[in-house]
């Protein structure tokens, strides 16, 4: 790919970006969120026209208008979030837009033949008939790649394809990627997690705010050196935590039971505790119980049965309301869809608690003065980077629109902070940020549920760490003594013998 | 009359009636399958029913009013096509004009029209042999026309193309999970405009059945709701032609029936009945959770564009 260029409305996505990959081998692509990794693929997958710029295979250009013209050039992508249809079964999957001449009419024989002999040779097992909503995330990412190797790619794309494995899938995964290049595939791996870079990849190149940093070869670069290269100054990898100083119990779950969306049991026989002054993480895959438990602590579900006391209070299926005049802080997953209203502005978004009472009401009507003031103030404590206090929130970064949300829940200084997925998403920089701010309210002896998919955050902030699969407590390690193995072969299901329940 | 002849006469009617039903349903079970929902079904069902008695009254052949029902049907849906695909406007709204429109226009164009008898009209046959069969041959083979069997036939053919072959699967995708299909190269517009004017034809042609077949002549409003038993049975079938032909015929017994009972019950509210069942069965299926679960299609409503992740 030379020189390319791509301009979103206030971003230029991709920098004149000259990127070469070689036949055969694993290519990472290494960037922080928003460095333009997912968008100079979209360019190579046809999913964008790049403002300026010429993608050239085995040395001649060619012109990707569409996914359906990648596809003929034999490039595949996996995205992110997996392009399957959940309704459909995994051959229906597979085959889906594939032109195999007889028209309208399958042959299905002939399909199932050429999935197994797939599947057999790279050791991809999965049931062809199942529908796809039946599969776990790891076998899902398997019928993505099956899907590619159907359509007979040379070239996989893969964007950030670990963020939803548990470390054994891993490790699977990585072994097929390697046979699959022992094949003669070439495949770009979007990351951003060094660890990956160093385990999988034969190159790597670097990214930063739409522009090429470097492209090395994996044996003659180290972690340190790349994530210079990726933030552009020095990291801290370690945080700095000083001990717990547990204080009272201010959370307590027992037997706690309640329904998904589907009608379909999320939470089983839930009960653990957290105490002031401490961090409790929950780990585990995506789609476990860990949003429906956030959900019921804050009042968005209810409970079947079980209770919930906050500092000895049954707030057992009490309305959000209730609950947030409690003391309890909610920094939802959905930072944009349900952490702000995106059309009002800083100011307005600030006060969504607490516009209800004095200062910020008077009577019926806002003391917009106040709410002036007060946002000022959040402004510059929490660094929150906006236009004015009255620019609306849909123009804010993720970042700015994550130190808004925080602002706002943690102004009460709340007892009790339900934070999900926090960092997610987030660049270094608003990363180290956010995990200063909730370290911040554990010295100041709040108690924090931190739900988080990301191992890594885990381990480096975490008191005691509590293992969900299921909608089960498989276990509550204490974060000294845990081990990311370990935790990993929880998170698929398996229970350690002699764990504390 | 013996039981047996009220018995056969009801599930007769049933089948005549139930044939426009079923058509319309068919073709919106298309359209929402491909993530489309068309709440146009009455417009383009009267539009067609308009220009099938207008080219049947003034060509005299009934059949090709039917043809040009259809195609007029099939052009009305262009206008939400355009407005819900295209320009992603609000589907609610842009079906809901559609029969707006539709009952408007075919009300002005119709003027004059009114009172007017066909003078040939799709004729009713019998078919030899299988019209001796006791009991079954009086029921299904005798005073029917050429369209209920068509429409029968109908059901097979879109229920083989829905679920076994790749343009079904195509629909489904794209209707389940617009951005996998456009990953792999199906333009999601494409099927959906073919799909939404599959189901304008449908309409239009069941609109056609009405006013050249079933009752020939032409009165403003005479689909009287029949587009929103269609909605609703769509629903009700769990978006599968097969389950959808057992809807249609279920709901046209229920009208037959409202006028079988009148002399033990008010006609008002035998009358009521069936757009009462509407309701019902689209109360009873459309609460969120249980929407998921039966299968609606996931992307319905939604407009796709690429750029938006």
């Amino acid at each position: 790919m030379r020189g390319i260029v791509k301009r979103f409305p206030g971003v230029v996505a991709s920098d004149g970006v000259n990127l070469g990959v070689r036949q055969g081998e694993i290519h990472c692509l290494l960037g922080e969120n928003g460095a333009g990794k997912t968008t100079l693929m979209r360019i190579l997958y046809g999913l964008y026209q790049p403002d300026s710029g010429e993608i050239l295979l085995a040395g001649k250009p060619v012109k990707i208008t569409s996914p359906s013209v990648a596809l003929a050039h034999r490039i595949g992508m996996i995205h992110q979030h997996f392009r399957l249809v959940s309704t459909l079964s995994v051959e229906e999957n597979v085959i889906l837009g594939v032109n195999e001449g007889m028209g309208p009419f399958l042959r299905l024989g002939k399909t199932r033949k050429r999935i197994a002999a797939i599947t057999d040779e790279y050791g991809l097992s999965v049931d062809p008939k199942a529908k796809v909503w039946q599969l776990s995330v790891g076998q899902q990412q398997r019928v993505e790649i099956i899907k590619a190797l159907y359509r007979e790619a040379d070239i996989l794309i893969m964007d950030e394809p670990t963020s939803v494995l548990t470390p054994q899938e891993v490790d699977q995964l990585f072994a097929t990627l390697r046979t699959l290049v022992d094949d003669g595939l070439t495949i770009v791996f979007i990351t951003h997690k060094l660890n990956e870079v160093m385990q999988v990849s034969d190159r790597v190149t670097v990214l930063r705010q739409g522009k090429l940093v470097a492209t090395l070869p994996t044996s003659q670069t180290d972690k340190p050196s790349l994530a210079r290269l990726m933030v552009g100054r020095e990291v801290v990898f370690r945080l700095e935590k000083n001990p717990p100083q547990q204080g009272e119990k201010l959370l307590q779950v027992s037997r706690l039971h309640t329904l998904n969306d589907r009608g379909l049991p999320a939470l089983r026989n839930v009960s653990f505790e957290v105490y002031g002054g401490e961090i409790l993480s929950v780990a585990g895959v995506s789609g476990n119980g860990q949003t429906e438990l956030a959900e019921v602590l804050t009042g968005l579900r209810k409970a079947t049965s079980g209770r919930i006391l906050l500092g000895g209070k049954d707030i057992t299926n009490r309305s959000a309301r209730e609950i947030t005049d409690d003391g309890v802080a909610h920094v939802p997953a959905e930072r944009i869809k349900m952490g702000t209203v995106s059309n009002m502005s800083v100011r307005e978004n600030l006060i969504l608690k607490d516009y209800r009472h004095p200062p910020f009401s008077r009577g019926i009507f806002l003391n917009y003065k106040k709410a002036e003031a007060n946002a000022r103030r959040a402004m510059a404590e929490y660094q929150i980077a906006a236009p004015s206090d009255s620019s609306a929130a849909k123009l804010l970064s993720g970042g700015n629109i994550q130190r808004m949300v925080l602002a706002r829940e943690l102004s009460g200084k709340p007892r009790l902070i339900v934070a999900v997925h926090p960092t997610y998403g987030l660049d270094v920089g608003a990363t180290e940020q956010v995990r200063q701010v909730l370290l911040r309210q554990r010295e100041r002896g709040a108690a924090i549920l931190l739900i988080s998919e990301d191992l890594e955050e885990v381990m480096a902030l975490s008191d005691r760490i509590l293992v969900m699969f299921s909608g089960r407590v498989m276990g509550i390690l204490d974060a000294e003594e845990a081990e990311a193995g370990e935790i990993g072969l929880m998170m698929a299901g398996v229970q350690r013998e002699g764990v504390r329940r | 009359m013996g039981w047996e002849t009220w018995f056969i006469v009801t599930l007769s009617r049933t089948l005549a009636y139930g044939t426009p039903l079923l058509l319309a349903t068919l073709g919106e079970i298309y359209t929402e399958r491909s993530g489309v929902l068309n709440l146009g079904v009455e417009g383009m069902m009267i539009m067609g029913a308009y220009a099938a008695f207008s080219t049947a009254y003034t060509t005299g052949s009934p059949w090709l009013g039917i043809m040009v029902g259809a195609l007029v049907g099939g052009a009305f849906s262009l206008i939400h096509a355009f407005a819900s695909i295209t320009l992603k406007a609000n589907q609610v709204v842009s079906g809901l004009s559609l029969t707006m429109l539709g009952l408007g226009l075919s009300g002005v164009l119709g003027r004059g029209w009114e009172g007017r008898p066909l003078p040939v009209s799709i004729p009713e046959i019998t078919v030899p042999g299988l019209s001796k069969i006791p009991f079954l041959g009086p029921m299904l083979f005798e005073g029917q026309n050429l369209i209920a069997y068509f429409s029968i036939l109908l059901v097979v053919v879109m229920w083989y193309i829905l679920y076994r072959t790749r343009i079904g699967i195509a629909v489904r995708a794209v209707g389940e999970n617009p951005a996998a299909a456009d990953s792999l190269g199906i333009s999601v517009n494409k099927v959906r405009y073919l799909c939404t004017i599959v189901g304008g034809i449908l309409a239009g042609l069941a609109g056609g059945y009405l006013s050249v077949a079933y009752r020939p002549a032409w009165t403003e409003g005479m689909t009287g709701g029949m587009g929103w038993i269609v909605i609703a049975l769509t629903i009700f079938a769990f978006w599968n032609p097969a389950i959808g032909m057992l809807g249609a015929y279920l709901f046209a017994a229920l009208y037959h029936l409202s006028f079988r009972l009148q002399p033990w019950v008010s006609p008002e509210l035998l009358k009521a009945m069936p757009y009462a069942f509407a309701i019902l069965v689209l109360i009873a299926i459309s609460r969120g959770t249980l929407q998921k679960k039966m299968g609606a299609p996931a992307a319905l409503t939604l407009p796709y564009s690429r750029s938006e992740e």
